[in-house]
């Protein structure tokens, strides 16, 4: 499996709810940051929280956005910033 | 009290000890239906040989021998071994078993520094380093710190009494799926020459969440 980004593309976490248990915080949900790395591929979390195996596996990478980014009102420093994990079918190029 | 009461207490109480056979002797006995239930999922996997009770005593124990000493050790070493440092940051995992630890689930160390302070957090649960840091906090658990530390850091590691100047960027971890997250603090001032013995005592399990600093020489 060839990853679908790269260290330093920005990429946008998809605004979606499933209705499934997934491990998407709402929070980050539609929000833009860039790719701080990748991890490695693991099982989906969609379908292995219901007994599947998690196939295809999806890459997982650390997204890091800005404190601005996710809270319009943020006022403790403009530098601050969240990094989280984030799988693959859940970003898109931003 | 009946006689026919005390005959049927003292029944129900012969017939308990016979079919009771708690996985761990040290057990509280169950209180509710789900802890009934999870006493009676744990006796019908061991009795159907998914799992020995002898594996789960091992288990048990290998969880409880787990505590922030560990992460401690980690830390020294990193201390006064340049290489070890590198080896940490890049390869964390190899690093950590180099020392004899298995941290069972793949790790990321991030380190602290004068223009960069981190922080960790699960904010879907409480994932955590468990075998390098030990059992959670009841306040990392918590749904307060778990909502606040993400929105706002700051205020948070203040009530901490971690003052982090405006300056430092701080760099808060959410730990939501499958990595481990562990902090190399800053080593404290007016420690050269130390041994990594003594310098382990210094590092605190808070200070390898991130929300405080070692403790001071």
């Amino acid at each position: 499996m060839s990853p679908r980004f790269a260290v330093g593309d920005r990429v946008r976490i998809a605004d979606r709810s499933p209705p499934q248990h997934n491990r998407t915080p709402a929070y980050v949900k539609g929000r833009s940051g860039v790719v701080e790395r990748l991890c490695r591929p693991e099982g989906q979390p969609e379908l292995m929280a219901y007994g599947g195996d998690g196939e295809p596996f999806q890459m997982v990478y650390r997204v890091r956005l800005a404190q601005s980014e996710l809270w319009p009102d943020y006022a403790e420093s403009p530098s601050d910033v969240l990094e989280i994990e984030i799988f693959e079918h859940w970003l898109e190029p931003a | 009290m009946s006689q026919d009461h005390r005959h049927d207490e003292a029944a129900r109480e012969a017939h308990l000890a016979k079919h009771r056979h708690p996985p761990q002797p040290d057990d509280p006995e169950p209180r509710s239906d789900y802890e009934f239930l999870g006493v009676a999922l744990r006796q019908l996997l061991i009795e159907k040989g998914i799992y020995s009770a002898e594996q789960e005593r091992q288990r048990i124990e290998l969880l409880q021998a787990a505590s922030p000493a560990n992460g401690a050790r980690i830390v020294a070493r990193a201390w006064v071994d340049p290489g070890y440092r590198a080896r940490l940051l890049s390869e964390p995992n190899a690093a950590i078993e180099e020392i004899g630890l298995d941290c069972v689930h793949p790790m990321i160390v991030v380190e602290n520094t004068p223009e960069q302070h981190n922080v960790i957090v699960c904010t879907l649960c409480s994932c955590y380093p468990r075998m390098l840091l030990g059992p959670q906090p009841a306040w990392y658990k918590s749904a307060n710190y778990r909502r606040r530390v993400v929105r706002e850091p700051r205020k948070v590691l203040a009530e901490f009494g971690t003052e982090v100047p405006l300056d430092v960027e701080i760099r808060v971890h959410d730990s939501t799926a499958e990595m481990r997250y562990m902090i190399l603090p800053r080593r404290p001032e007016g420690t050269e020459g130390w041994d990594e013995e003594r310098l382990a005592e210094l590092v605190t399990r808070d200070s390898l969440i991130g929300v405080s600093h070692p403790k001071q020489p």
